[in-house]
């Protein structure tokens, strides 16, 4: 006979055959079974948080550094809520994710009882799906389930919300299913041979062709391919925010990253070319700038395993619906006896392009240029750190100047745009690959909405170097504010800040503060030589500096802003409506 | 254009809202819904009508596949099909415009389901736009109140 088992402990088997490494949580009344479950195994470590949502961002951190799912056990109440800032940055950023939340015993459920919200309600519109736990002998199949679904397909957090007398009831042992079929849920399509055929032709005879790969191509582990169908090919690739690091930055075919913030080369290579070929990415608004004014000569070949990603936002000649890696290996395949393309006029013209040099930036005397932190981390790192940022022009600039050469090296809140995404994501990093160096690259702004982190990062031992690039102001809203609303400062200075220094030493953490450039350097060689050290480096940069080049609101790839054209940025109403 | 968009969802709790709670999050429009069990009792059909261009329907149609949830999806626009609404509207009835009524009743085949003194409740069932047209014929001031179900409808033949 099985044995008997209190549905808190089936959860945590459930979890332990699952292969789960670490839970990102924090207790409370309603979870309190599970928590006194998890002290009787060790297969799983658990990660306490000082706040559920660094909870969701470190184990979505985890998740982006290893590629394993990244697990989340919350209370009811505020605890869930606390969780969904989390939930939705890696529902934009598709992450691997499954949140456990506790609810209130399934006889209070709806009578407004201490700690309940609607967990499935609130999290609906954020996640790829939810359960509501409603009999103890569905516990193991539901969590087979919302890994199933969280970790195939287009990943996403998937939430199993889980009231507190099902933790407590008692039931036979579950064996947990090693595999699930969903009637409803068939992720692997069989790929379309016929468009397969019809793109590679469209792409071999393309004479300005653009290669155009997203957070998919890293998301879907299609690296590789990536690699050697850009190289077949020797054409141009620029890549998204989400997807740096999927094809080494430093190679010659790669004109960096497009968008709002993306390089001369990437822009204008994208505004002129007659075939983009979009790999796992989905023709965002950050990337495609004016929708009516993008790509206005090419055709386009989209590759996503998402469906509603394609002819959501632009019109796409030839659909490819499935796993990225599988369709380049496809159309890799096809390419292998036709002819393609001579393009070196076509490459005549990027370089040109590219001798812009259009992230060249002015240095000064006395005050140390934020991209000149990167550029020096980068250095002093080899390229080699993993390198986490929170929201805001700090953002950019580690886009845009550490030059990312693998998968996985580059996380941040690409889609939602979360400040204080940062610092508990690379806690969530280091523990999936201690080994690594890892460095959060964040501003004053960001960082000072998740601080608390700075206590589990001592109690776990999670050595991350944190780059503080602390110019007292909200960077990004200033620099619109300064562009478009007449340098009127609404709310973007703050006038109080911490002495960061000492916070992080009250955290049991080093803090150094680098005000001149001469200290940069050693600055940053002295915390990556302190292995087993959190250190807290704030640099005080630039306090003016700003992004480019940039796409003003409204305008199109071929209307950037490069560095000293800032006086020129005028946007019409229209485009102020844009964020 | 509109279209009836038909679609089979698990059995679930929450699964209409799924449904009901995506087409408000991406703003598409829906100008009836109507739910209800199936002879597969671990099913139900939803059928929904929304008005939009053929981006727009593509896009509803990908987002509802994408619901977990749901199982299948046809838009029954593209197929020959039949549509059908049920209408009950409640009607002032006097000496005056007993034969307006009984009248219309009879054009658009009606059955009057209930009777009082000076009010008839009328069962009409058909395509959507004959119960719009019943609505514009008969004499404004004598509707009490309508309820109509929203569309339902399948397929034409054996598919």
């Amino acid at each position: 006979m099985r044995m008997e088992l209190n549905g808190a402990q089936i959860l945590t088997n459930s979890l332990i055959e699952e292969g789960v490494e670490y839970i990102f949580g924090y207790p409370g009344g309603a979870v309190l079974h599970i928590y006194d479950a998890l002290n009787d195994q060790d297969s799983i470590s658990h990660i306490l948080v000082r706040h559920e949502q660094g909870a969701a961002h470190a184990a979505d951190g985890y998740a982006r550094a290893s590629g394993k799912p990244g697990v989340v056990l919350v209370t009811s109440g505020p605890g869930i809520t606390n969780a969904v800032t989390g939930i939705a940055t890696a529902y934009m950023d598709s992450i691997p994710m499954v949140i456990i939340s506790g609810q209130v015993p399934s006889m209070l459920i709806g009578n407004d009882a201490f700690q309940e919200v609607d967990a499935v309600g609130i999290t609906r519109s954020c996640v790829k799906h939810n359960f509501l736990i409603k009999d103890i002998s569905k516990i193991a199949v539901t969590l087979k389930k919302a890994f199933h679904i969280a970790t195939t397909g287009r990943p996403g957090p998937v939430l199993i919300d889980i009231p507190k007398d099902i933790t407590i009831a008692k039931s036979e042992e579950q064996v947990y299913p090693s595999k699930i079929d969903l009637r409803s849920y068939k992720p692997n399509n069989p790929i379309d041979q016929v468009q397969i055929k019809k793109a590679a032709d469209l792409i071999a005879r393309s004479k300005k062709p653009i290669i155009y790969s997203g957070g998919g191509s890293v998301i879907g582990n299609a690296s590789k391919e990536l690699r050697e169908f850009t190289r077949i090919l020797g054409y141009p690739i620029t890549q998204t925010l989400m997807g740096l690091g999927a094809y080494p930055a430093n190679d010659k075919l790669s004109l960096g990253m497009l968008g709002m913030h993306g390089t001369y080369e990437a822009n204008m290579a994208m505004h002129g070319s007659d075939c983009v070929i979009a790999v796992g990415a989905r023709f965002d608004d950050r990337v495609t700038a004016n929708i009516d004014k993008f790509c206005p000569t090419a055709k386009i070949v989209h590759i996503d395993i998402d469906p509603t990603s394609i002819g959501k936002n632009v019109a796409v000649d030839v659909p490819l619906v499935g796993d990225v890696a599988q369709v380049l290996k496809g159309i890799i395949a096809t390419l292998g006896d036709k002819k393609v393309s001579e393009i070196s006029s076509w490459w005549k013209q990027i370089n040109e392009w590219r001798s812009k040099n259009s992230l060249h930036y002015k240095r000064e005397k006395g005050i140390i240029k934020p991209q000149t932190v990167i550029e020096t981390l980068y250095e002093v790192t080899g390229g080699e750190a993993i390198v986490t940022s929170d929201v805001g022009q700090h953002q950019m600039w580690a886009a845009q100047y550490y030059l990312f050469d693998e998968p996985r090296r580059w996380i941040n809140s690409g889609g939602l745009g979360t400040m204080g995404f940062g610092l508990p994501a690379a806690m969530g990093a280091k523990l999936a690959v201690p080994d690594r160096d890892v460095a959060c690259v964040t501003g004053e702004g960001s960082i000072q909405m998740m601080t608390q982190e700075l206590s589990t990062m001592l109690q776990y031992n999670t050595a991350v170097k944190i780059v503080n690039l602390n110019n007292r102001y909200l960077g990004m809203v200033r620099q619109w504010q300064e562009f478009f609303y007449d340098k009127r400062y609404s709310m973007s200075y703050m006038h109080a800040l911490p002495d960061f220094v000492k916070l992080a030493e009250s955290y049991g953490h080093v803090g150094i503060l680098v005000e001149k450039e001469s200290e940069l350097k050693p600055a940053l060689e002295e915390a990556f030589k302190l292995k087993d050290r959190t250190v807290f480096l704030d640099i005080i940069t630039d306090q003016k500096e700003n992004v480019f080049p940039m796409i003003p609101s409204g305008a199109g790839h071929h209307e950037m802003l490069l560095a000293g054209e800032d006086d020129m940025v005028s946007t019409d109403d229209e485009g102020l409506n844009l964020v | 254009m509109r279209h009836i968009i038909s679609v089979m969802l698990e059995n679930e709790s929450g699964a209409l809202s799924r449904v009901a709670g995506m087409f408000s999050a991406r703003g598409f429009n829906i100008e009836s819904l109507t739910v209800a069990p199936t002879n597969d009792e671990t099913l139900s059909r939803l059928t929904v009508v929304s008005v939009g261009d053929d981006n727009i329907i593509e896009q509803i149609v990908k987002q509802l596949n994408k619901i977990i949830d749901v199982v299948e999806v046809t838009d029954l626009t593209s197929f020959e099909h039949i549509e059908r609404e049920l209408m009950l509207i409640k009607l002032n009835v006097s000496k005056a415009n007993l034969t307006h009524i009984m009248k219309q009743i009879e054009t658009f085949s009606g059955k009057i389901v209930d009777a009082s003194d000076d009010t008839y409740t009328v069962e009409l069932a058909g395509q959507s736009k004959n119960l719009d047209a019943f609505m514009e014929k008969i004499d404004q001031s004598l509707i009490i109140e309508i309820s109509r179900t929203g569309v339902t409808g399948v397929i034409k033949g054996n598919k």
